[in-house]
């Protein structure tokens, strides 16, 4: 036997995990056995961003625990059995099954529960709370058979119930004992701009109502009464009226207890038994119980730190400012929004046409930031949060901080301004000198930097200020950023995108001769001429444009590796009929062809020789088909589920909305291919939120999903609208597009493109749906210009005798590439491998 | 130098290349209208690739060496070298390459680099530099 102590901890949430994640990184692991007790039946999972789960995240995608943690730390874990007992004098704790641990260290981080409000009938059916995900399955299978739901709270946690009830489908109402909304964080006029924003989205919002009583309804399961005589008929009733921390166990062990409730912890994290840690919700530290996740994963790191022997490492405390996006809306609050200190000053503004609320509490000399409030415009939050938790001087005119400021100008902290105590991170605590400390031991990219400090891993609030770090660093340590596209233009795509517009240049000699050296490459090239033809919309094959193309673009098909192409005719939204399906296969098989589908909705012909191309497309164009422009950096396709035509739970047409959309931006030629789809309903079977621009029909009208793709490094898309009409669903997406096709760098998505953005989401929305920069008419125009001056490619080309002559192998002969050389396989032709060209067996070309 | 007519300058496409077949080889040519020599040829087959296509690559310069890119892999192939320039031990064959009288010509005996014998055709005006 190993001489080892025996830790255990009871709880595997999110601060349980926590712990046992720094207590593996420790070198004290060694001295401990470690035993865990799980009361939920799987481990640890991301509650923070439990409401994704209704927007398609699966349980294993929140899971907060690597496959195979446990085993390969030797952590016993006790998955769905609760601990039921501690027996402080045998130190020991005992188990529901029956399982008796002896313990040398033992670590509570049991959570908290919500509160629900002995009102009666609180108990009746689809009384429900919102904590687990089990919580959740109960409220997907109940929102199945409602029509209503409602929310008692109107805190933080109370508007992301709300959010969820909407998302599945249902009428949604809050209910607030408080005259406004989020009352702890909000001053009176926040609230009410909150109010405002959030009921625009239709939420029905109570304030200042108490229930008394929920007893049976009329057209609904259940109905509320309030104390003012008012009732409100609800399926749902989904209480979120604050939490309470789990300290039953800690009661009955007789530990110390607060007056009401929260296992009582000092700085170390101890309970009122030296041995005993408290951590997260379950605990309080001075009169507070800290209901975030970043302050119980600093108490995890306190207690770590105590068993290693570090006595100074104690909790003093934590911020609890907050940022959060509540049905779309940006909220934040940090320190002391309600201008509670002594002498404070408060600075606010109001924008009631743009929904915007900001306000700043100052000290009595106007140095010193104390709190502030964000609501509808949230982008200064990081700014804002360092001002406060650094105790850096104020500018001046302290005002301009909340002021609207046009783009050109920056009022944001610089990155050198902070000092290297800063926490950037503070999910994670990682502070601007653990960065450049990273930074300066080679981490250049924001992905390694992310990797090797974990910084912007946990709710993402603070890349953008690490990106300014990690470039603000990389500058001074001399390393140059160079964003040349290539060495014959020392500017980036964007750049040549304004030049060409504004200086109204249509070719790339002339484009070369004003700003570049040299004569191109396969770098500049190809993005001049899709500059090009996305602000011009010439034939790609032009005299002037044709060199610049990609080999795929040059010759309108897409090479393979054999240096055959490969043809994809456009199908609009992947609705085919027989005979167009029977024409594609009569083409497939007079020229031999292999045919595959694609992931698009589309078929791939592929094995076509340069000479047979124009062939081909003949027959194609005249039956019906145009060119799919999938050799194109373009719009790809527009993937559609077949919708409410056909499908049992369609709630609206994605088919039509699909086929309009593939139709409206073909052609489109952009930074980089670009994919959308459009699923029937929320239920997604088109995988809209795997695409650059992906909608979802609900019951109230689309919802927009933008910046999400498959392919390498697959992302989900991000919300970017709601309930829109069909009208403002087309103009979004054409300016989404056309400043995409402005501002991206070359070869950049979308995904790529919004996260290297200043400002990220949020600042792509103010461009976009506010119009921050006075744009918008601009990028609708810029749109119907490609979309008026539209041509199917194949279509021309074939007219025109001049530009067929290219489609041959040689120039001076009928002869055919004797390399191109196929065997069959399955029933179709497949490029021979070099194993295989020197044996028989070999397929005549065509 | 012994050339084969190949075909007629507007057969050529400008700033970009055509495939051709001369005595059994396929030779890719491109054309630069404005460049002090106008037309370049090199082998059609892409060692890297294992394909007949350099003729459908983009061309352009990199560091002051005329290329073309492989429309396949994108390797850099030095038009007057015929040196790949990510691997200089891959090379393609390089031929002599000439308008004449509104036609072009290509010399296919001469796989050696056409910088050599440009520079040996114009000090000496000699024929026929060995491979
Ligand atoms: C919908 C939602 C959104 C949220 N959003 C945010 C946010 O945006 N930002 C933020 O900072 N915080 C947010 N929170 C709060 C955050 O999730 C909590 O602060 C965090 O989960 C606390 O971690 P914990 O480990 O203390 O408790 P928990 O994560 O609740 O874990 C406690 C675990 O212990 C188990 N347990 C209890 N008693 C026993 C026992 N006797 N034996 C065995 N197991 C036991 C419980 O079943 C539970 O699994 C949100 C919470 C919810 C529900
Ligand atoms: S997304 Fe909805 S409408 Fe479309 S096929 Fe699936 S279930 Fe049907
Ligand atoms: S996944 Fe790879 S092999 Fe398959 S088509 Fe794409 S690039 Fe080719």
């Amino acid at each position: 036997m190993s001489n080892k102590q025996t830790l255990v901890v009871i709880g595997n949430g999110m601060v349980g995990q926590h712990f046992l994640a720094s207590l593996v990184a420790s070198p004290v692991k060694d001295q401990y056995h470690i035993v865990t007790f799980c009361e939920e039946p799987r481990p640890a999972y991301d509650r923070v961003h439990l409401s994704s789960f209704f927007t398609g995240t699966s349980a294993k995608e929140l899971s907060l625990v690597e496959d195979g943690f446990f085993e390969q730390h030797d952590i016993t874990l006790h998955l769905g059995d609760k601990a039921a007992t501690i027996d402080r004098t045998a130190k020991t704790v005992t188990s529901s099954k029956g399982i008796c641990i002896a313990y040398d260290k033992l670590v509570l981080a049991t959570g908290s529960y919500p509160f629900v409000p002995p009102v009666a009938g609180h108990d009746r059916a689809q009384c429900l709370v919102y904590r687990t995900i089990e919580d959740l399955e109960a409220m997907a299978a109940a929102a199945k058979t409602g029509k209503v739901g409602t929310v008692v709270g109107g805190g933080l946690l109370g508007l992301e119930a709300a959010k969820a009830l909407k998302d599945l489908g249902l009428e949604t109402h809050i209910v607030e004992f408080a005259p406004r909304l989020m009352a702890v964080q909000l001053d009176e006029a926040g609230g009410a701009m909150l109010r405002r924003k959030i009921e625009q989205l239709g939420v029905i919002v109570h304030t200042g109502k108490n229930t008394s009583l929920i007893t049976d309804g009329e057209q609904c399961v259940n109905k509320m009464c309030f104390a003012d005589g008012e009732e409100l008929e609800t399926d749902i009733v989904l209480f979120s009226a604050g939490i309470r921390p789990r300290d039953e166990l800690a009661r009955a062990c007789g530990l110390e207890v607060g007056q009401r409730g929260g296992i009582v912890i000092d700085n170390d994290c101890k309970t009122s038994d030296a041995d005993i840690y408290a951590i997260g919700e379950c605990a309080l530290w001075n009169g507070m119980i800290y209901g975030l996740v970043a302050p119980g994963y600093a108490m995890a790191r306190t207690v770590v730190a105590n068993l290693e022997g570090n006595f100074y490492s104690s909790f003093r405390g934590a911020d609890m400012s907050t940022k959060l996006k509540l049905m779309g809306v940006d909220v934040a609050s940090i320190g002391d929004a309600h201008a509670r200190s002594q002498g404070a000053l408060v600075y606010s503004y109001q924008n009631d046409a743009n929904e915007v609320y900001k306000r700043l509490v100052v000290s009595e000399d106007k140095k010193y930031l104390l709190g502030a409030v964000l609501v509808g415009e949230a982008s200064g939050y990081s700014t804002l949060l360092q001002y406060c938790l650094n105790g850096i001087e104020l500018p001046e005119n302290p005002e301009a901080l909340i002021l609207p400021h046009r783009s050109d100008e920056s009022v944001g902290l610089g990155p050198d301004a902070l000092p290297a105590s800063a926490i950037i991170c503070s999910c994670y605590n990682v502070s601007k000198g653990k960065l450049c400390t990273a930074i300066e031991a080679g981490c250049t990219t924001v992905d390694a930097l992310k990797t090797s400090t974990q910084a912007a891993t946990g709710c993402g609030g603070c890349s953008a200020l690490l990106k300014s770090v990690l470039n603000s660093e990389l500058a001074k340590q001399g390393v140059e950023v160079n964003t040349d596209l290539c060495e014959h233009f020392a500017y980036t795509r964007q750049e040549l995108h304004a030049l060409v517009r504004v200086e109204q240049i249509k070719s790339f000699s002339d484009l070369l001769a004003k700003h570049g050296k040299g004569l191109g490459c396969e770098i500049c090239k190809p993005t001049v001429g899709s500059i090009l033809a996305s602000q011009w919309n010439e034939h790609i094959l032009e005299k002037d444009h044709l060199g610049l193309q990609d080999t795929n673009d040059n010759f309108l098909a897409n090479m393979q590796k054999d240096g055959t192409y490969s043809v994809v005719p456009r199908i609009t939204g992947g609705e085919i009929s027989p005979d167009m399906l029977i024409a594609l296969g009569q083409v497939g098989k007079k020229y031999k062809l292999y045919t595959k589908i694609t992931g698009g909705q589309r078929v791939d012909l592929f094995g076509a020789t340069l000479e047979q191309l124009p062939l081909i497309w003949q027959e194609l164009i005249a039956a019906g088909f145009e060119s799919g422009h999938a050799y194109g950096k373009s719009l790809r396709t527009v993937k559609s589920c077949v919708g409410s035509s056909w499908c049992r739970y369609g709630v609206d047409d994605s088919v039509s909305l699909a086929i309009e959309l593939e139709n409206r931006y073909k052609g489109l030629r952009s930074p980089h291919k670009i994919k959308m789809a459009v699923s029937g309903c929320t239920r997604e079977c088109a995988e809209a939120q795997g695409k650059d621009v992906g909608i979802i029909a609900t019951e109230n009208g689309w919802n927009l999903y933008v910046c999400g793709n498959g392919g390498m490094k697959p992302r989900h898309a991000d919300l970017f609208a709601t309930a829109l009409d069909k009208e403002t669903l087309i103009k979004t997406i054409d300016r989404f597009l056309s400043f995409y096709v402005r501002t991206a760098d070359r070869l950049q998505r979308t995904s790529v493109w919004m996260e290297n953005m200043e400002g990220g989401l949020d600042y792509l929305k103010s461009v976009i749906i506010d119009d921050k920069l006075g744009l918008a008419e601009q990028l609708e125009q810029q749109m119907q210009t490609v979309i008026d001056t539209y041509q199917c490619e194949w279509k021309t080309t074939i007219e025109d005798e001049s530009k067929l002559k290219r489609f041959h192998h040689f120039i001076n002969s009928d002869a055919t590439d004797d390399n191109v050389v196929f065997v069959e396989e399955r029933g179709q032709i497949r490029p021979a491998r070099d194993d295989e060209r020197k044996h028989f067996n070999l397929v005549e070309v065509a | 130098m012994q050339w084969t007519d190949v075909c007629s300058v507007s057969d050529l496409q400008e700033n970009s290349g055509v495939c051709a077949l001369v005595n059994g080889l396929q030779v890719a040519i491109f054309y630069l209208p404005a460049d002090e020599h106008g037309v370049y040829a090199i082998g059609n087959y892409d060692p890297i690739g294992k394909a007949n296509v350099l003729s459908r690559g983009i061309i352009g310069d990199i560091k002051g060496h005329k290329v073309v890119a492989s429309p396949l892999y994108k390797q850099h192939f030095d038009l007057q070298t015929g040196t790949c320039l990510e691997d200089e031990w891959v090379t393609v064959p390089v031929y002599a390459c000439q308008i004449e009288g509104g036609r072009v010509q290509v010399d296919t005996r001469l796989i050696a680099p056409l910088r050599q014998l440009i520079e040996t055709s114009t000090n000496a005006q000699q024929e026929g530099v060995s491979a």
